[in-house]
C-alpha cells in the first residue's frame, strides 16, 4: 500500500531474535500522523517486541527505524520519549504508594518545555495544573492528587497514557489495553483515543480482537509468526479477510455450544462468604449451583471475587461462613469446606482447577513438562521414590493431543509461549478425567488457534456430563459459550443469566452495578 | 534533539539453552584466563616464576600421601556441608547456619566424649555421641525453620545469628573444661584413652570421614533428584503457591528439609571431634558453613557437581597455604590467587547465561562468545 505522505515511522527490514527464536523477520512497517493503526498477530507473532523496538526497550539485530524521513537510533526509553514515542505496556509500572502526579513526573528531569527543572525541590502543582490541562483536552478521568493503589486498573492504565502525553509522546504505543478493561471502559477509552486522533497524534493498538481493530483503527497492519503480512484499511476489510491473513489459513470464527444433556446439580455453594487475610470482604453470601454437563459462565470486573470463589471451592482459601457441598450422581452430598486439594481428592471428587495464574500456582516455570505433569501424581509412586515414566508419557500425550509446541518434554515450561503453557496446563487438569473443572481466564493471552482449543476442551467436558464453571472477561466468549451466566458485582451476585439469551450491554451493567437493570 | 546517536557498542542477551559442552568449555577457558592474571600478577609483584609457584600449589595438595590424605579429609568436611545446604538453598531457604548447626554437633560429641569418656565402653559412647550430635544439629536448624513455617520470619537472619548463639556456647564450655586450667583451650580430649574416637580404618585416620562423606553425597544425589521429598522441596522453592494448589503442606516441607540439613550438619560436627580433631574450638567449624553455601551455588545444588566445587575450594586454600610458606610470602598473596580464580570462575557463569554481541559484528553469525 502506498502513501504519499512521509510517514511519521517507518521500520525497514527489522529482525529481533532472542537466542534461536526469531521474534521479528525483516519487518517493514509505516505509522502516519493522525492515524490510529493496529497492530494484530497471534501470540507469539511479534506485535510487542516490535513496539518495544520503538519504545527502546530493546534494540534491532538489523534493520533501520526513521522518524519522518531521518534515520534514528532508539537505545533506550529516553530516546523513545526523546522522538516522541511512548509505550504503555500491559504491566503497568507505576508505584502503588505515590500519587498520579508523582508518577508522572517520576524521573524526569527537565519539565515541559525542556527547562531542567531545580534540583532538590520538587514541584508538583505546575505539573498538576499541566496534567488537569491534558486531562480536560483528551477527556481523561484522573485526579492527580489521588493515590495509584487507590485507583481501579483502568485509571492506572489512564495513569500511564497521561504519563505519556505528558512526556510529550506524539505517537503512542498501547499493549492490549482493553485485556483489563470492562466493555464500559473500553468505550471511555476509545473515545479518549479518538480524541487524541483528531488532536493529530498518532496511536498504535496492539491487539489481537478483531471487533476491537474494527471499532477503533483507521488502518490494520497484521502480522504473522514475526513477518510482516501486510495493512490494510480497516472500512475495507472484515473479520474473516483479517482473520484468515492473522492465522495463514481459513478460520470459523463461531464458538460452539452443544445443548447440554443429563443436567443435574453437582457443585451447591450457599451463603459463601470469604475475607482476604487483610480483612476485605471478598465474597458476600453467594449462592449457586454448578450443574454436571453445563459450562457455568463467571463474568465480573477483575478482582469481584473470581478468584476467590474458585479457589473457595478447589480448597485452597479459608472461609469465613457459607457451605459448598459437592453432590453425586445418587444426590447424596459431602461437605467441601476446610478441606484440603489431597483430602478432596481422597473423597473420590476430581476437581480439576486452572488457575488465573498459570506460572505462579498450575505450574512449575522451571521444571520441564514432564515435572510438571507430576505435580498431580507424584505421590502415587513407589515408596519413597517418584514415578517419573507415567509423567512422561503424560506430557508426550498432551503435547500430541493438544498440538503444543515445544522443542522438548524436558524444556522448562517458562519457555513456552503463553499458549502452549496454557495448553499444558489445561491438558493436564484434564487428563485427570474430572467430574468439575474450575478454569480462570482460560484463553487470556491466547491467540486465536489456542483459544479455539481451549473452547472445543471445554465442550467436550461439557459434554462428558463435567461441571465447568469458567471464569471469562471476554464478554462475547462467554456469551456464546455458556449455558448461565453468573455475574459478579463487587463479591455479591448480581444475577444468573440465560447465556442463549442474555445480551451484552446487559451483563456489562450488571457487572457494574447490583442487579444492572436498576439502572435502566 | 541533535545530540549524536549511535549503536551501542555491545549489547547482551541471554542464551536460549546452550550445549553442556560449550558450558564447560566456557568454564575451563575462565580458570586458564584465571592462572594467566595469576601469572602476571604474580611475576610483577613478587618476581617469582609463576610456573614455580603454582607447582608449588600443586604439591600443596598433592605432593605426599600425607598431604593427599589431608586434602581429602578437608574436602570430605567440606562436601557434607555443602550437601547438607544444598536441599535448604534448593527450597529457597537461605541457610547461613550451616556453621552453628555443626557447632552444635561439635558440642554434642564433646559433651558425651568427656562427660562418659570413663563412664562407658567405647561402641555405646561413639553411638551415643552420635545420636546426641545429630539430634543436636537438627535442633538447630529444626527452631529457624520452625519459626519461618508458623511465624514466616526471616530465615537467612535467623540462622546467621544460630551461629553466633552456638559458637558463644561453645565458648563457655571451653572454659568449664579447659585443660590445663587456663590455657583457653581442652586440648586433645581422651587422648590416653582414645575413648569416643572413631577407629582408624584399614590404618588411615581419614578413611571413614571419606567413605561417610561418599554415602552422604550420594545419598543426598538420589534425594534430591527421585524422592518425593525432593520433589515437593523443589516445588516450595520455585512456588508456595503451586505448592499449596497440589497440596503439599509448606510449613511441613520446609521443616522437614531443616531437620534433615541440620541432621547432617550436626553428623559433620560428630566427626569433626571424634574422628579428625578429638578437641573443640570455637573455630572448629572454620567458616565452612559459608564457604559451602558458595560450593553448593557453584555447583547448582548438584550434590555430584559440589565434589569439583568443593575440590577447587580446598585446592586453592591447601595451594595457597603451601606457597606462604615455601616461597615465604605473605598468607594474602595466596588469598589475591584464590580470590582472582573464583572471580573467573564465578563470573564464568554470566557468560554461560548471556551472550554479548559487539557492534558491526553482530551482522552474520560471528557473534562473540567471550
Amino acid at each position: 500500500m502506498q502513501d504519499s505522505r512521509t510517514a511519521a515511522v517507518s521500520m525497514r527490514n527489522i529482525t529481533k531474535t532472542f537466542g534461536t527464536i526469531v521474534a521479528n523477520n525483516k519487518v517493514d512497517l509505516d505509522i502516519y500522523r493522525g492515524e490510529i493503526l493496529s497492530l494484530l498477530g497471534e501470540n507469539g507473532s511479534g506485535k510487542t517486541t516490535l513496539m518495544n523496538m520503538l519504545a527502546g526497550i530493546y534494540y534491532p539485530d538489523e534493520g533501520e527505524i526513521f522518524i519522518d524521513g531521518k534515520p534514528v537510533q532508539i537505545s533506550s526509553p529516553k530516546d523513545a520519549y526523546n522522538h516522541g514515542i511512548g509505550m504503555i505496556h500491559q504491566h503497568f509500572k507505576l508505584v502503588n504508594v505515590f500519587t498520579a502526579a508523582q508518577n508522572i513526573v517520576l524521573g524526569m528531569d527537565t519539565d515541559q518545555d525542556g527547562k531542567h527543572i531545580s534540583k532538590g525541590k520538587l514541584d508538583i502543582d505546575t505539573p498538576s495544573k499541566r496534567i488537569r490541562e491534558i486531562c480536560d483536552a483528551y477527556g481523561f478521568d484522573v485526579n492527580p492528587d489521588q493515590k495509584v493503589y487507590d485507583m481501579s486498573v483502568s485509571q492506572k492504565q489512564t495513569v500511564e497514557i497521561v504519563k505519556a502525553l505528558y512526556r510529550g509522546a506524539e505517537i503512542l504505543i498501547l499493549d492490549e489495553p482493553t485485556a483489563v478493561l470492562t466493555p464500559q471502559e473500553t468505550e471511555k477509552l476509545f473515545t479518549v483515543l479518538r480524541n487524541m486522533r483528531a488532536d493529530g497524534k498518532t496511536v498504535v493498538i496492539i491487539t489481537h480482537k478483531l471487533h476491537e481493530v474494527e471499532a477503533i483503527s483507521d488502518k490494520v497492519a497484521i502480522l504473522r509468526k514475526g513477518e510482516y503480512i501486510g495493512t490494510l484499511i480497516t472500512k475495507e476489510t472484515n473479520a474473516q479477510e483479517m482473520t484468515n491473513m492473522m492465522v495463514g489459513r481459513e478460520v470459523k470464527l463461531n464458538i460452539d455450544r452443544p445443548e447440554p444433556h443429563d443436567v443435574k446439580p453437582r457443585i451447591e455453594v450457599s451463603g459463601l462468604t470469604v475475607r482476604s487475610s487483610d480483612g476485605l470482604l471478598k465474597l458476600d453470601d453467594v449462592s449457586f449451583t454448578a450443574n454436571a454437563g453445563e459450562v457455568l459462565g463467571i463474568a465480573g470486573i477483575s478482582g469481584c471475587g473470581q478468584k476467590e470463589l474458585l479457589e473457595a471451592i478447589a480448597g485452597l482459601q479459608e472461609i469465613e461462613s457459607g457451605e459448598i457441598n459437592y453432590v453425586e450422581d445418587d444426590g447424596s452430598r459431602s461437605s467441601l469446606i476446610g478441606v484440603d486439594p489431597v483430602e478432596i481428592e481422597a473423597k473420590g471428587v476430581q476437581l480439576s482447577f486452572v488457575p488465573e495464574d498459570r506460572l505462579g500456582m498450575g505450574l512449575v516455570a522451571n521444571m520441564d513438562l514432564a515435572d510438571n505433569m507430576m505435580l498431580r501424581s507424584f505421590r502415587f509412586g513407589k515408596g519413597a521414590f517418584t514415578d517419573r515414566k507415567s509423567p512422561h508419557k503424560l506430557a508426550e500425550k498432551v503435547v500430541k493431543d493438544l498440538e503444543v509446541v515445544t522443542p522438548s518434554i524436558e524444556t522448562p515450561v517458562r519457555r513456552l509461549s503463553g499458549g502452549n503453557v496454557q495448553k499444558v496446563l489445561v491438558g493436564r487438569e484434564i487428563e485427570r478425567a474430572p467430574s468439575v473443572l474450575l478454569t480462570a481466564y482460560a484463553v487470556r493471552g491466547l491467540d486465536i488457534n489456542a483459544s479455539y482449543t481451549i473452547y472445543d476442551l471445554v465442550n467436550q467436558q461439557k459434554d462428558r456430563g463435567v461441571a465447568v464453571i469458567f471464569v471469562g472477561e471476554d464478554l462475547d466468549v462467554l456469551l456464546e459459550l455458556s449455558d448461565r451466566i453468573l455475574v459478579l458485582c463487587g463479591g455479591k451476585v448480581s444475577g444468573i443469566v440465560d447465556g442463549r439469551t442474555a445480551d451484552k450491554n446487559g451483563v456489562g451493567l450488571m457487572m457494574t452495578k447490583l442487579g444492572g437493570e436498576a439502572v435502566g | 534533539m541533535d545530540r549524536k546517536e549511535k549503536e551501542p557498542l555491545i549489547h547482551i542477551t541471554k542464551r536460549k539453552m546452550i550445549p553442556k559442552k560449550q558450558e564447560w568449555a566456557i568454564r575451563l577457558g575462565a580458570i586458564l584466563a584465571a592462572l594467566v592474571v595469576c601469572a602476571v600478577i604474580t611475576t610483577l609483584t613478587t618476581h617469582l616464576n609463576p610456573f614455580a609457584v603454582y607447582a608449588s600449589m600443586w604439591e600443596g595438595s598433592f605432593g605426599s600421601e600425607r598431604k593427599i590424605w589431608a586434602l581429602l579429609k578437608e574436602l570430605s568436611i567440606l562436601l557434607m556441608i555443602s550437601v547438607a545446604l544444598a536441599p535448604a538453598f534448593k527450597m529457597k531457604f537461605w541457610n547461613l547456619g550451616g556453621g552453628g548447626q555443626v557447632m552444635a554437633g561439635v558440642l554434642a560429641t564433646t559433651t558425651c566424649m568427656i562427660l562418659f569418656g570413663d563412664k562407658m565402653g567405647n561402641v555405646p559412647l561413639i553411638l551415643l555421641a552420635l545420636v546426641t550430635s545429630l539430634a543436636a544439629g537438627a535442633l538447630w536448624a529444626f527452631i529457624p525453620a520452625f519459626c519461618r513455617a508458623k511465624w514466616n520470619t526471616n530465615e537467612t537472619l535467623f540462622t546467621l545469628m544460630m551461629n553466633y548463639v552456638a559458637t558463644q556456647i561453645v565458648a563457655y564450655f571451653i572454659i568449664i573444661w579447659e585443660k590445663p586450667k587456663g590455657s583457653g583451650k581442652i586440648g586433645v580430649i581422651n587422648q590416653s584413652s582414645r575413648a569416643g574416637w572413631l577407629p582408624y580404618l584399614g590404618g588411615k585416620q581419614y578413611m571413614l570421614v571419606v567413605l561417610i562423606a561418599i554415602a552422604v553425597t550420594i545419598f543426598m544425589y538420589i534425594y534430591l533428584k527421585y524422592s518425593k521429598h525432593g520433589y515437593e522441596l523443589t516445588v516450595v522453592g520455585e512456588s508456595q503457591n503451586t505448592a499449596k494448589y497440589v497440596g503439599i503442606d509448606v510449613g511441613k516441607v520446609i521443616i522437614r528439609t531443616l531437620v534433615l540439613c541440620g541432621l547432617i550438619c550436626g553428623l559433620t560436627g560428630f566427626l569433626l571431634v571424634s574422628s579428625t580433631d578429638h578437641t573443640m574450638t570455637t573455630t572448629l567449624e572454620g567458616g565452612r558453613g559459608f564457604l559451602g553455601v558458595m560450593v553448593a551455588w557453584l555447583a547448582h545444588f548438584n550434590p555430584i557437581g559440589m565434589v569439583l566445587s568443593a575440590l577447587l575450594m580446598v585446592f586453592m586454600a591447601r595451594g595457597s597455604g603451601e606457597i606462604s610458606t615455601a616461597f615465604g610470602l605473605n598468607k594474602s598473596f595466596g588469598d589475591i590467587l584464590t580470590g582472582v580464580i573464583l572471580f573467573f570462575v564465578i563470573g564464568s557463569e554470566f557468560f554461560i547465561n548471556y551472550q554479548i554481541h559487539f557492534r558491526k559484528s553482530s551482522k552474520g553469525k560471528e557473534a562473540a562468545d567471550v
